[in-house]
């Protein structure tokens, strides 16, 4: 345990002693990192919106014209034992009419209108996902006096699949920068290896087990590999700051206080043990490819 | 102590490097391994630490089989063993104190026992004040000297060196191969390749000589 703490201290000691390219290799693995990160940032801010916007979408049911007072409260509670439906409201024609007359370009148009066209209404809350809508918007097709059934569906389609297909790209963004990352760790570990060809020698020679030989490449893989999970959270962080200046502007033209929210500790501790563990598989393949090599002679 | 019977060695391409090589050496020997450049002195050393496995017969030390032994227990066996190397291998990057604390880093002391055993090594071969020194600016003979202490660090029963007054004034050689018999004398079993005639003359040692891989008697 004592010699674990000697070589990781070491180990710090080499990467402080040779700051330049410790930090050059620190940034290219944290901008390959910071990519996908920022994605996935975007992407999460995203999730939280949708999830707001269907919280609970709603279907709104239009009545033929001529449908009595008992008829209405006979499709009401027949509504109402409909699975999936999670609340109905009636809104009354002339309900309707004074909502309306409320909004300010309206009422002129309103006025001028012999009759009140407007039909009665229910809305409902219903279930949140898209599929569900879709079955319950058939079977409300089906009931009696029903003119007409509008839901949100398709675009709470539309934006789940581009969250879907968000999610996907940053998938793949990220798959291909570990890669990256355990290609970094390898070429760095490779050259570490080279310039320490003559110490591995001697040690070799002198009676150094393998495992100790190893120990402070895979301590400077997983290091790197940390080193360079901070510095992509850093950046995240950092872009973060400078994207929400301008969203909050945007929001505020919305009435909205919207602005991105950057990662809990749980997900910034899973990405540093990420990174550490992409890091060390770096360093081990290429220990295990290159320390064979130098084989005294 | 050290024993080779019928040791054959050679290497792809076909060069017969060694061939029916069979000799002992008992606890606290001092020994020279003679013969010309190519004669097979430096693959017979080599043999000894498994930097080298024979291509038939057996070669013991200490009761081991270095033919058949396994790859992880070899830095075991070489703990055991103090290596002087024709071409030093002294690293240039560190002091001489440095130097000497290698050997000491994967054998489990303290790290002040390790610098107390360093320091005493360094003062047998008479290096102690140049301890912060890089071995760049020590002479010919200081470095040789530096790798007597190296070797000699982990207190190892037989020491092994490689030519190690080739590239020495005639003062400096004589100095070394002092160093050599005191710790023979405390026990240590040594064993010599050189080329040296004049030395051996001083020393009058037993004397393995090699002609073309084989023993010369």
């Amino acid at each position: 345990m004592r010699q674990h703490w000697l070589t990781f201290a070491l180990t710090l000691a080499r990467l402080a002693g040779n700051p330049i390219a410790t930090l050059l290799n620190v940034a290219v693995i944290g901008v390959a990192l910071a990519l996908p990160l920022g994605g996935y940032m975007l992407l999460q801010n995203m999730g939280g919106v949708t999830r707001q916007a269907t919280g609970d979408p709603q279907v709104s049911l239009f009545l033929a014209p001529d449908t009595s007072k008992a008829e209405i409260a006979a499709l009401e509670t027949k509504l109402k034992r409909i699975p999936g439906v999670r609340a109905v409201r009636f809104i009354s024609r002339e309900q309707a009419l004074a909502g309306l007359k409320r909004s300010e370009n309206m009422a002129e148009v309103i006025a001028a209108l012999p009759s009140n066209p407007l039909p009665d209404a229910f809305v409902i809350d219903a279930g949140s996902s898209a599929a569900e809508l879709e079955k319950l918007e058939s079977e409300l097709k089906a009931l009696p006096k029903v003119d007409h059934v509008q839901t949100d569906s398709a675009w709470v389609k539309r934006l789940e699949t581009l969250v879907a297909l968000g999610r996907t790209a940053v998938l793949i963004l990220a798959t291909l920068l570990a890669f990256g990352l355990v290609a970094v760790t390898f070429n760095t570990i490779r050259l570490q290896i080279l310039t320490q060809k003559d110490e591995i020698e001697v040690s070799k020679l002198i009676g150094a087990t393998d495992a100790f030989i190893r120990r402070p490449f895979f301590y400077l893989g997983l290091i790197q590999g940390t080193l360079g999970a901070l510095a992509a959270l850093a950046i995240v962080y950092v872009c973060m700051h400078i994207l929400n200046q301008r969203i909050l502007e945007l929001a505020q033209l919305y009435g909205s206080d919207f602005r991105l929210a950057f990662f809990g500790v749980p997900d910034c501790l899973a990405l540093l043990a990420f990174a550490a563990t992409l890091g060390w598989l770096g360093a081990y393949t290429s220990v295990s490819r290159h320390l064979a090599d130098i084989e005294p002679r | 102590m050290i024993s080779f019977s019928q040791v054959r060695k050679s290497y792809r391409g076909g060069y017969e490097a060694l061939a029916e090589l069979s000799f002992g050496i008992e606890e606290g020997e001092l020994v020279f391994i003679t013969g010309r450049s190519g004669a097979g002195k430096s693959t017979l050393l080599k043999l000894i630490p498994a930097i080298e496995r024979p291509t038939s017969g057996t070669v013991l030390v200490n009761g081991q089989n270095i033919g058949s032994m396994r790859r992880p227990a070899i830095p075991y066996l070489r703990r055991n063993l103090g290596l002087i190397f024709q071409d030093q291998k002294l690293l240039y990057d560190r002091s001489v104190f440095d130097n000497v604390m290698l050997p000491l880093a994967f054998t489990g002391q303290t790290h002040k026992e390790a610098a107390r055993r360093a320091r005493a090594a360094l003062d047998k071969v008479g290096l102690l004040a140049r301890e912060k020194a890089n071995p760049v600016t020590l002479s010919g003979g200081e470095q040789q000297r530096l790798c007597i202490a190296r070797a000699v660090v982990n207190r190892p029963s037989i020491l092994l060196a490689d030519e190690p007054t080739a590239s020495l004034d005639s003062a400096s050689a004589a100095e070394v191969m002092e160093m050599f018999r005191s710790f023979n004398q405390v026990g240590v079993t040594v064993l010599i390749a050189t080329h040296d005639e004049a030395l051996i003359e001083r020393f009058n040692p037993r004397v393995l000589t090699l002609r073309q891989g084989r023993l010369d008697a």
